[in-house]
């Protein structure tokens, strides 16, 4: 198994010198969404709390990067660390009043949803990050300025983030700290009777999960070249988040990336080729079906039913 | 401040608030009896006005007369997903639900904006121009009119629920499921049946509004959104505060209009809804959070 993997990191950083412009391209959207994806897991994987405005971590973090960079001059490099200290803030705030107060399920959701929405509707009033009309970065080029010419760069910036929030979550998965979680999924009350401190691992998760998005906001913003409220806060960025780990498999390592490979490539192939006919929205009619479909089939998502099948044939 | 402002914005947030009731009470009546919570909500609401477009572009139908067709179309789209999807995870836990609803919802929306594009459409009816004048302060009659169906079909709900055998059955099951059971209510049935009617209101709603709101596939997010920051502000669960909720959000929603800005409105509610989940979770009319 760790050969195979192992193998599987070789293939893709090799693979941007044998492959065309536009297949980067779908790679790095596949790293950057299972990032993003990863960072989730951590809250609403493990641990069970469905976060639905996971966004407002990603918009901070890239207006924060990004506000920086233009007024301050400071380099992304250094931004990224502080917008994600800004969404893990953030984050704290969210945890802390949701789980203080024992929000879950629904009212959790509801929560979250209400935080990236306010912080939607703000960036969308403050003519000072830009308004309605959005953030635009200058292009120059700069490596320091998190910049590249060459999109193989991003293509390693993004596998990078990928690896390093999987072998992150790994870690956690391997440890206590991601026994705790789990525990808390499954039976709260109980891990109160054993004296785990469940409000404290679950504002632990919270604020690893946020400081991971925030992060990831900087990719975002250095990326695209633009920011845009409704599209950096809003809700669908947020099911883009969270539906890959679920469709591949919500508390486990693999399942974001699992979940990414399934359906980034998906939702390009479809952009692309369907948007041109005027079937702007069919990549989300995919992406309900496949909700919808999941739920009642494979609650437990792609991945353990992947290993299941692998498992049941001798190696 | 123009007083005269704040008077008309007070009259049309109230008048207003009664399509959001409606819509609220949809909502939590599906809540109340099955524990479900619909996110596809709003997108039902939204596939309530393009039908009532439907009607009124192809056929002529004015929206005031349309939305029975639409509460008997949504009626029947309830009826079908209760029954083909919703009953199979009754008894998943929240998140599976919420999963599921999500998926009805994209697919309702998206459907939306295939069918009939994504520029804003709005219904045509001949009250839509007409006003009347009390004093400084200006009413639509559209919107007058809207308010009187949308509470008139409230009522009809209240008496369906207090005086009718299919409605204490659902009342029955809401109070306690087991119960229900027990004495013999064929609760498969009064759940179908109670998406049904969700469904309905919502549909109802969305056809009154369609003559005074302007839509587009993407608005049932938000529509969904405000739902759900009703109920729970009215409590989960509870019509009464489903009723009272939508006005109150509706007003204060235009308030924050008239004081703040109109695109930052939504604050104002989002304020509410974090003020009453810290200090009242179970909402202003409900007994228990949870």
């Amino acid at each position: 198994m760790k050969l195979l993997l192992l193998l599987a990191v070789v293939v893709l950083a090799a693979l941007p010198w044998f492959v065309g412009s536009y297949l980067i391209t779908v790679m790095i959207f596949i790293f950057f969404y299972a990032y993003l994806g990863q960072a989730w897991n951590i809250v609403g994987g493990y641990a069970g709390q469905l976060s639905a405005g996971h966004a407002a971590f990603v918009g901070i973090g890239g207006y924060a990067a990004a506000l920086l960079s233009a007024h301050a001059g400071l380099s992304p490099w250094l931004g990224m660390w502080i917008g994600g200290g800004l969404a893990a803030l953030l984050g704290a705030v969210i945890g802390y009043l949701g789980f203080r107060f024992g929000l879950r399920g629904f009212y959790f959701v509801l929560l979250t949803v209400a935080f990236a929405e306010i912080c939607r509707v703000i960036a969308l009033n403050v003519d000072a990050v830009g308004g309605a009309l959005g953030l635009y970065i200058t292009f120059t080029g700069n490596p320091r300025q998190f910049q590249f010419q060459d999109n193989r760069a991003y293509y390693y910036v993004a596998l990078a983030l990928m690896l390093g929030a999987t072998a992150a979550v790994r870690a956690i998965e391997t440890h206590r700290f991601g026994a705790y979680l789990t525990a808390i999924r499954q039976d709260e009350s109980a891990c109160e009777a054993l004296g785990i401190d469940t409000l404290r691992v679950k504002m632990q998760a919270m604020v690893l999960s946020s400081f991971l998005t925030g992060v990831g906001g900087t990719f975002y913003a250095f990326y695209l070249f633009s920011l845009q409220p409704n599209a950096v806060f809003g809700i669908p960025l947020s099911v883009e988040i969270i539906i890959r780990p679920i469709v591949g498999g919500a508390g486990t390592v693999m399942g974001p990336i699992l979940g990414s490979f399934i359906l980034s490539p998906l939702a390009e192939i479809s952009r692309s080729y369907f948007a041109q006919g005027g079937w702007n929205g069919l990549h989300l009619i995919v992406y309900g079906v496949l909700l919808i479909a999941v739920v009642l089939f494979l609650p437990q998502g792609a991945y353990p039913a992947l290993r299941r099948l692998l498992r049941g044939r001798p190696a | 401040m123009d007083l005269t402002l704040v008077g008309q914005g007070l009259l049309s947030g109230f008048l207003f608030g009664g399509v959001y009731s409606l819509m609220a009470v949809g909502l939590t009546l599906i809540f109340g009896v099955m524990r479900v919570v619909n996110f596809a909500h709003g997108d039902m609401m939204v596939w309530g006005m393009y039908l009532a477009w439907l009607l009124s572009a192809r056929a002529g139908i004015d929206p005031y007369v349309g939305f029975l067709a639409c509460a008997a179309a949504l009626f029947l789209f309830g009826l079908l997903i209760q029954r083909g999807l919703v009953e199979r995870i009754v008894d998943a836990p929240h998140e599976m639900q919420i999963l599921l609803m999500l998926g009805v919802a994209l697919v309702l929306e998206n459907v939306a904006l295939v069918a009939f594009g994504p520029d804003p459409a709005r219904v045509r009816s001949p009250l839509s121009q007409a006003t009347v004048w009390i004093g400084p302060i200006f009413i639509d009659v559209a919107r007058l009119v809207t308010f009187g169906l949308a509470m008139a079909l409230t009522a009809a709900l209240w008496l369906f629920l207090a005086r009718t055998d299919l409605g204490r059955s659902m009342r029955a099951a809401a109070d306690n499921p087991y119960g229900a059971r027990v004495i013999g209510t064929d609760v498969r049935k009064v759940y179908a049946a109670a998406f049904g009617v969700g469904a309905a209101c919502v549909g109802a709603a969305g056809a009154l509004v369609s003559p005074i709101l302007p839509f587009q596939p993407t608005s049932g997010l938000g529509l969904s959104v405000t739902s759900f920051n009703i109920v729970i502000i009215g409590g989960m669960g509870s019509l009464p505060g489903a009723f009272v909720g939508g006005i109150l959000v509706s007003v204060a929603e235009s308030m924050g209009a008239v004081f703040l800005s109109p695109s930052m409105k939504e604050l104002v509610s989002f304020g509410l809804l974090i003020a009453i989940l810290l200090f009242r979770p179970a909402g202003l009319f409900g007994k228990t959070a949870g």
